[in-house]
């Protein structure tokens, strides 16, 4: 099992909360709070999942997808972006930088663990 | 052999060829062929100056006054040679204006006068009738003289002739046909009689060659040449003494003669007539100003030897010298010589007498029967129609007019006077024309009334001092008026005027008559105030010199509809004539003209300049203006037409003024416009930003209840920490709102302001305490230095420190984490008090230092709100709504080592305490 995620997300409380319900669903969780720190932390250990926020420090959460996506390495990663702007334009706009699924805040905690299950081919639950 | 009949039908003859050729000519113009285009047919035209006078009698003056009548071809060699441009310039001004003869030059250069071309038609047909009388006399006598032939019989010692009997009468009657077949064929706006201009060259060809014929007979006939002749007359003293002695008149008849030449050349009617309103192109004068004088010398070459062959061949003064040319080639039975010159004469005396009665039956029609009958109301109701036949009438009627008149002027005068005498006083009548007609066209300043007294005074000089006495002298009037004066008066002796005797009579009348006309112009002139419509004309004439090619300049104002001008045009041209002119109009302007629309200026003073050539500018202009509704400018008009103008200009300023107000406006509309929409923009910016920070502490505020409340059995250490995720994020959430409705309010203005002095060192150390457990709970240490006697500042106490905790907890938020310091001084500078929070954190990058100050606009780089620390992004936006308020200003400065300086100012309310 111990698929691993990883959280890119620069608000400590939504960190915490992100962290708990990971964990809880058994993921390897590791937590980095901006674009080029995520990059880094991908590189070191390939990730079965990335939970991307799109307003992140340096660089947004549109351009590290891109990134990810650029990396033929990293094709077999899923990309969740999470945004609190909640507007069709992002949406379609993560979606074409190649995102897998898109998460608007304020979320539901299930619904969350059900969709980085699902991206990974586990049956919700 | 020179039977009546033979000399008759010869005259025919002669005259039917004429004919021929003048017709010829005329369907040569119809046809678009002309062939009067060219210099030489224009010089020989021009040479109908020589009239029998010439012919017959410069042989005459030569036989009594020796080389007394070159002076009257020198006059207008010296015009030709030395002054072409004079003639130029008159061609040049006609061609453009359609004038028609020298009366409507006159009066046309002086506003269009109706009066002034009524005067110089009147003068014009009274002072040429003696020369018409002339050419009339010589005519019959030639025909009397030759048709005694074998006898040579001068026609005085004939008797008077009953009237029928009377070759003259039947010679005018004759002419007048002549002319009115030639001169009045038609009615034509360009006044162009080609037929006629190639019969007179034709007749000044003729005239040339019998003379010639009969000069070189004498000299190389009669004498062995020149050497022979001259040395014979050296022999007889009474001949001799005529070519020794300088001249017999005289210095002062030799001057007046000259001028009355040079004036002559372009003053006298059939002058201006060939010269000016028949030249057909102006370039034709330079060449002409050789040509012509040539035509003189050739003519006056043998002047002299016939004079002195005729004196030699009739030594008993038995036959009149006025008719030498005639009469030595009878004396020596050269039968078809003598019929040659008497064609010669003939044509001389024909080519005048045509010219001079179409010139002047023009003038009588355009000038003086048209404008009247214009006036009178009932002609106007009685002829609406066509007026091509009746003008034609006119002219024609002048025509046979002036010609009766000449010849009862003969009857009544002629018989006293020599040929050369008779032309010379309508030389005299002439030169009345050369102030008005060059000041006209060299002075500017010369106006209407100016140009008509000059006039009037010269012409009534010329009748004292010409006309009456040559009446007297044929016995009209008593000697006495001549020798005593009139009433007895000795001062107004007509040819001793105020005592001037000494001189002849003709230098006499001339030196007054130009006193009085010269004087009486520019006097009258300098005093007169001109009508605009003679300032725009004197302008057009004057100007012509500088700027040959200008289009007349036309002051119209009224309007007349296409059809009403075309419907003058139509009387005054006829059907045809008025179509195409109003077709070659539209088509040279490429427009397309509506009979019912208003006719535009430039076809108003189109029309205006047809109708001139068939009736004169003076009565066209009357004639427009009768169916236009305004009437011609006068000063009101011409002052509102300026005033008008002045005020477009000035209107066009304020336009331009405008509409450089409106472009300015436009610009900062535009910009305006691109302000709101970057304010939508900011807008739509902020809906979301604002929707992002709710969103933000939401998230973490429902995924914490979701946990607790998924997790009942969690540890009580991770519960608590869940809790109070829920509790801070609320309260972000609160504090948010509170900020919210902060500035919207401060920005709407709706804010109670509870504004007093403060001592702003208390207000200070309250903030202080105030931060101080933040600052503690992050372990920076924060202090505050402040002088004694700082001054108090205007201000609400809570918002002041609202301003002073938030520039303190952001401060604290980004201090060196590990050895954070927060420093807070206050100082008075001049007018105001300065207040730093100073920092050691990272510092802001300068781009970012005013970006800060806006809202949800936070410290670090990246796009909006990439960064953020625990703010909401509003503090800084809120304080420096709040030090405006208070009429201070904030910003941030990079500190002296690092971190950054929060800096406020406020105005100190009281003044800098005495040093």
């Amino acid at each position: 099992m111990n698929h691993s995620v990883l959280v890119v997300e620069d608000d400590d409380n939504i960190v915490l909360s992100l962290t708990f319900l990971l964990e809880k669903s058994g993921f390897k969780t590791r937590v980095v709070g901006d674009g080029n720190a995520a990059l880094n932390e991908m590189r070191k250990a390939k990730p079965d999942v990335v939970l991307l926020d799109v307003m992140l420090p340096e660089r947004d959460g549109f351009s590290v997808c891109e990134e990810i996506r650029a990396n033929s390495a990293w094709s077999d990663v899923h990309v969740i972006m999470l945004t609190a702007k909640g507007r069709d334009a992002d949406r379609e706009k993560g979606l074409a930088a190649g995102a897998d699924e898109f998460i608007t805040k304020p979320f539901s905690t299930r619904d969350l663990v059900a969709k980085v299950k699902a991206a990974i081919g586990m049956a919700a639950g | 052999m020179l039977e009546g009949w033979i000399i008759f039908i010869a005259s025919v003859a002669y005259l039917g060829l004429l004919f021929a050729i003048a017709f010829w000519g005329d369907k040569r113009a119809d046809a678009g062929r002309s062939i009067i285009n060219n210099p030489y047919i224009y010089a020989l035209s021009m040479a109908v100056y020589c009239t029998s006078w010439t012919f017959y009698g410069s042989v005459g003056r030569a036989a009594t006054s020796g080389l007394d009548f070159l002076p009257i071809y020198l006059g207008p060699t010296l015009v030709l040679v030395l002054w072409p441009f004079v003639l130029e310039r008159m061609v040049r001004i006609s061609a453009e204006n359609r004038i028609t003869s020298i009366a409507d030059f006159i009066a046309s250069r002086y506003g269009k006068s109706l009066y002034l071309g009524g005067i110089v038609t009147v003068i014009a047909v009274f002072g040429i009738l003696p020369y018409i009388a002339l050419q009339l006399k010589a005519v019959s006598t030639s025909f009397t003289v030759l048709i005694q032939y074998p006898e040579i019989v001068m026609p005085r010692h004939l008797g008077r002739v009953p009237l029928f009997q009377d070759t003259a009468f039947f010679v005018a009657l004759i002419m007048a046909l002549f002319a009115i077949l030639f001169g009045t064929r038609h009615i034509d706006a360009s006044e162009h009689h080609e037929g006629m201009v190639i019969a007179i060259a034709f007749e000044s060809v003729i005239k040339l060659a019998a003379f010639l014929a009969v000069g070189a007979y004498v000299t190389f006939g009669l004498f062995d040449g020149f050497g022979d002749l001259f040395a014979r007359a050296n022999a007889v003293a009474e001949v001799s003494q005529l070519f020794h002695q300088a001249s017999v008149g005289g210095y002062a008849q030799w001057s007046t003669l000259l001028v009355l030449s040079m004036f002559a050349i372009v003053c006298l009617p059939r002058q201006f007539q060939v010269a000016v309103v028949e030249n057909v192109n102006p370039d034709h004068v330079r060449k002409a100003a050789w040509l012509f004088p040539l035509y003189l010398i050739l003519i006056n070459v043998f002047v002299l030897p016939i004079a002195i062959g005729g004196l030699l061949q009739f030594p008993d003064r038995g036959v009149d010298a006025d008719t030498f040319v005639l009469t030595v080639a009878m004396a020596n039975h050269q039968e078809g010589l003598a019929l040659f010159a008497y064609i010669g004469g003939l044509s001389a005396a024909t080519g005048m007498l045509i010219v001079a009665t179409i010139a002047l039956s023009t003038m009588v029609c355009n000038d003086l029967v048209v404008p009247v009958l214009l006036r009178m109301r009932s002609f106007q109701a009685r002829f609406t129609g066509d007026l091509t036949a009746f003008l034609l009438f006119v002219r024609r009627s002048a025509i046979l007019f002036v010609l009766l008149l000449a010849y009862t002027y003969m009857r009544l005068i002629g018989e006293s006077y020599a040929l050369v005498t008779i032309g010379l006083v309508s030389f005299a009548a002439a030169a009345q024309f050369a102030p008005a007609l060059l000041g006209g066209i060299f002075w500017k300043g010369g106006t209407r009334a100016g140009a008509m007294t000059g006039l009037l005074l010269g012409t009534v000089m010329w009748l004292y001092t010409l006309v009456l006495p040559s009446f007297a002298r044929s016995g009209w009037l008593s000697m006495d008026f001549i020798e005593l004066g009139p009433f007895g008066i000795e001062v107004l002796k007509p040819y001793a005027l105020f005592g001037m005797s000494g001189i002849d009579h003709l230098s006499h009348s001339l030196f007054w008559s130009m006193l009085v006309n010269i004087g009486g112009f520019i006097w009258v002139s300098l005093l007169s105030k001109p009508s605009e419509l003679e300032l725009l004309q004197a302008g057009e004439f004057v100007q012509k010199l500088d700027s040959p090619g200008a289009a007349p300049v036309t002051a119209w104002r009224g309007s007349a509809s296409v059809g009403e001008l075309q419907d003058v045009l139509r009387r005054f041209l006829g059907d045809d004539r008025a179509v195409a002119a109003f077709a070659e109009f539209a088509r040279r302007h490429d427009m397309n003209l509506d009979h019912h629309a208003e006719a535009v200026p430039a076809l108003v003073s189109f029309a205006e300049r047809q109708l001139a050539g068939v009736i004169g500018a003076a009565s066209a202009q009357a004639m427009v203006a009768s169916v236009t509704k305004g009437e011609v400018v006068s000063t009101e008009d011409l002052m509102r037409i300026l005033d008008e103008t002045s005020q477009v200009i000035e209107y066009s300023h304020e336009l331009e003024e405008k509409s450089r107000a409106l472009e300015e406006t436009t610009a900062e509309l535009r910009a305006a416009n691109v302000r709101l929409q970057e304010l939508d923009r900011l807008k739509d910016n902020f809906i979301t930003t604002v929707g992002h920070e709710f969103r933000t502490p939401l998230t973490s505020i429902r995924a914490a209840g979701e946990i607790l409340s998924d997790n009942p059995a969690l540890p009580n250490a991770e519960r608590d920490r869940f809790y109070s995720i829920v509790v801070a994020e609320t309260q972000r959430l609160t504090r948010l709102i509170d900020q919210l409705l902060d500035l919207s309010k401060m920005e709407a203005g709706s804010i109670e302001w509870s504004m007093a002095p403060l001592d702003l060192g208390a207000t200070i150390d309250a903030a202080v305490a105030a931060a101080s457990p933040l600052a503690q709970a992050e372990g920076v240490r924060l202090g505050a230095e402040l002088p004694g006697g700082l001054p108090r500042v205007y201000a609400d106490r809570d918002r002041l420190i609202q301003v002073l905790v938030n520039l303190i907890s952001n401060a604290v938020k980004f201090c060196d984490p590990a050895d954070g310091r927060v420093h807070i001084t206050a100082r008075r500078n001049g007018g105001t008090v300065v207040v730093d929070v100073i920092d050691n954190g990272p510092g802001v990058a300068p781009g970012e230092r005013e970006r800060i100050f806006e809202r949800f606009q936070q410290g670090g780089s990246g796009e909006t709100l990439t960064n953020k620390p625990k703010g909401t992004g509003l503090g800084l936006a809120i304080c420096r709504e709040i030090v405006e308020r208070f009429g201070g200003k904030v910003w941030v400065e990079p500190a002296a080592e690092r971190g950054s300086v929060f800096r406020f100012t406020l105005p100190a309310l009281e003044a800098a305490p005495a040093a």
